[in-house]
């Protein structure tokens, strides 16, 4: 019981119900369940990404790209769309292109050696650069889309959206492929401990490239369901978006040296911010405070982690001793 | 990078000469670049040979360049500072807030030197006293201290400045001289000191190199990185009260992204970004080439996000060129 009280993702929980609580005590319309399944339909995309970038970031990593990945994807399907290209071909092209440009700073990282954030702060440029160049710096907008491009996300199915249910199924996936797979469990072999496990027969920096092989692929489908949902295609779509995803994972207790984290802390993570980013119109406090408010709770989660990180390695060592 | 601590370190019988070093160095390759691009420039438009022109594009690199200083010692130390953009959106609303309650000009510039202090061993505590990874950390302030300059500013801009203001951004000390390159010139010189002259200077290396070797030679390593984070913020207030008089306006969305042209420059300068090495010069010359390479592409007419285009693919390729090159040779 005491460890279950200890555990981070139970604590994010409870703060997550608390801050819900306090909300509805003077807003109750906003735990309403259809405003709930609202908040969480605005949610997914940071939750997918969040559990592309803790991927990444269990293995040492980090990708500051996501958010240009996303972008330069969502533009492609977009005019991929404008160009008379069915859908089904659209989101299978969307995540190629997301996983392709993944590899690419995957590549840098494996083959070239360069340490990630140098490799995904240049080609974050050069991503959001590239969407200049393909569109002239032109919008696309509503009327330029297909109905059938623009529905998908919003379809309702068993009353939750398209989008709702592909994050879930993100979700399970990623738990499947973590706590299920050999290869998920090499990703926190990688960051854990990179020289145990190379002498496991583990190649580190090819997973660090499937890392960002995933993380690019789920941010390339992101980038349809985004461009879709908000009808609408332009050079800065979801401008400076990587930060909230850093931010959720690292609420989410992932370490950033990574080898820790779960699926259930990074959804938590990204379901806190999601839920103060929709509340904060309702209690009337300027939509300008959430900027500053994403980078105190960066800041707080990783001290707290840095502390229940110092914590943890002693009650480990205890039970250790107290079993011999 | 996990490999290199295994391969064995080859120690020479004999070191090649100095003037054989001087030659191979990273800055000799950064010299030939910056005479290479001033003459493509000039070459490629007849208003790039020009002593006013020439002035005009130094602008363009001043203010990061100061930054870039701080920041060249900060990631020789092992640490980085994500947030100098941030500072300097908070540093000039600040100064915003004070020119608008009637102080005059030594009161802004001191505020918007101060908030970047401030800032800087706001960064250096989370660093140097809790222990925290110094780019979380910085990811954080980052968001956090432009998002203060959103709730106080919110979609507004502080406009008005005294005159007497404009001459940190706009005024010439002789000539073409701007007060800008000026202090460019002085701080390279004094950075130049600080880092390659002193105690302090070699105690960086020491500490980007082995940080526990440094504690233990009886370097205070954690006073040091706090002393960078306080130099990198202080150099951002500067950098503020430079680009603030410049601009002669303070916008929220003020230097948008100057991060990580200043982690290009620095990295461009030839300073590891893993730490332990790296030099000054190197990081002017760096900034020189940055600022003739956007100032020719201004006089052609690229586009600004073109530019940035280059500009990736310039931090990329000068990490993995050499990288490469060593590769092929072994």
């Amino acid at each position: 019981m005491n460890r279950l009280l200890k555990s981070r993702e139970v604590l994010l929980a409870l703060a997550i119900l608390a801050l819900l609580a306090v909300i509805a005590t003077r807003f109750p319309a906003f735990i309403a369940p259809g405003n709930l399944t609202n908040v969480f339909n605005d949610t997914a995309p940071l939750i997918i990404l969040a559990l592309g970038q803790m991927i990444v970031i269990l293995t040492k990593c980090i990708d500051l790209s996501v958010a240009a990945t996303l972008a330069l994807c969502g533009m492609v399907a977009a005019m991929l769309d404008g160009a008379g290209v069915p859908l089904a071909l659209i989101l299978p092209a969307a995540l190629v292109l997301g996983a392709a440009l993944g590899a690419v700073n995957g590549l840098l990282v494996w083959k070239v050696d360069i340490p990630p954030i140098v490799v995904t702060l240049g080609t974050m440029t050069i991503y959001r650069g590239i969407i200049f160049l393909i569109s002239d710096g032109r919008w696309i907008n509503a009327h330029q889309m297909t109905a059938g491009f623009k529905d998908l996300p919003r379809t309702e199915v068993l009353g939750l959206h398209v989008m709702s249910w592909i994050a879930l199924a993100v979700i399970g996936g990623a738990y499947v492929l973590l706590n299920r797979t050999a290869l998920g469990r090499s990703f926190f072999a990688v960051g854990g401990n990179p020289h145990a496990a190379v002498y496991t027969g583990i190649d580190v920096g090819r997973m660090q490239a499937v890392a960002f092989v995933l993380s690019g692929a789920l941010a390339g489908l992101t980038g349809y369901l985004w461009v879709a949902r908000y009808a609408v295609a332009y050079v800065d779509v979801a401008g400076g978006f990587e930060l909230d995803v850093v931010a959720a994972c690292v609420i989410g207790g992932v370490a950033i040296a990574g080898g820790a984290g779960s699926v259930a802390g990074a959804v938590l993570g990204a379901l806190f911010l999601g839920v103060i980013k929709n509340a904060l119109p309702v209690v009337g406090i300027s939509p300008f405070w959430q900027l500053a408010i994403s980078g105190s709770a960066i800041i707080i989660a990783v001290a707290f982690n840095a502390r229940q990180g110092r914590a943890r390695g002693r009650i480990i060592l205890k039970s250790a001793e107290h079993r011999a | 990078m996990s490999d290199a601590s295994h391969t064995p370190r080859i120690i020479p019988d004999r070191l090649t000469s100095p003037l054989t070093r001087a030659l191979r160095s990273w800055e000799a390759l950064l010299v030939v670049v910056a005479v290479a691009v001033f003459i493509a420039n000039s070459i490629a438009s007849p208003y790039f040979l020009d002593a006013w022109n020439l002035s005009d594009a130094t602008f363009n690199f001043t203010e990061k360049a100061m930054i870039a200083f701080a920041m060249a010692m900060l990631i020789i130390a092992g640490e980085i500072d994500l947030s100098v953009a941030s500072i300097i959106a908070l540093a000039s609303t600040a100064m915003g807030i004070v020119m608008t309650a009637g102080f005059g000009t030594p009161a802004i510039v001191a505020t918007g030197i101060g908030v970047g202090v401030l800032c800087g061993a706001l960064n250096g505590f989370f660093v140097a006293r809790l222990g925290l990874p110094s780019i979380v950390v910085t990811i954080g302030t980052m968001s956090l201290f432009r998002g203060i300059s959103y709730i106080v500013l919110g979609d507004q801009a502080f406009t008005g400045y005294p005159d007497s203001f404009a001459y940190f951004g706009q005024g010439y000390v002789w000539w073409v001289f701007s007060f800008e390159l000026v202090l460019f010139a002085a701080l390279a010189l004094g950075f130049y000191v600080l880092l390659h002259r002193t105690n302090f200077g070699r105690s960086v290396y020491a500490i980007g190199n082995n940080p526990m070797a440094a504690l233990f030679s009886g370097i205070r390593v954690n006073r040091v990185r706090f002393i960078l984070f306080l130099l990198t913020g202080l150099m951002s207030g500067i950098a503020a009260v430079c680009l603030t008089s410049r601009l002669g306006s303070t916008r929220p969305s003020i230097a948008t992204g100057m991060e990580l042209e200043v982690v290009t420059m620095v990295v461009l300068g030839g300073v590891n970004i893993l730490g332990g090495s790296g030099t000054i010069p190197g990081v002017v010359l760096a900034a020189v080439i940055m600022g003739l390479v956007t100032f020719g592409f201004g006089l052609l007419n690229v586009p600004g996000i073109v530019m940035s285009i280059f500009l990736g693919l310039l931090l990329i390729g000068v990490i993995a060129v050499p990288r490469l090159i060593a590769r092929m040779r072994r």
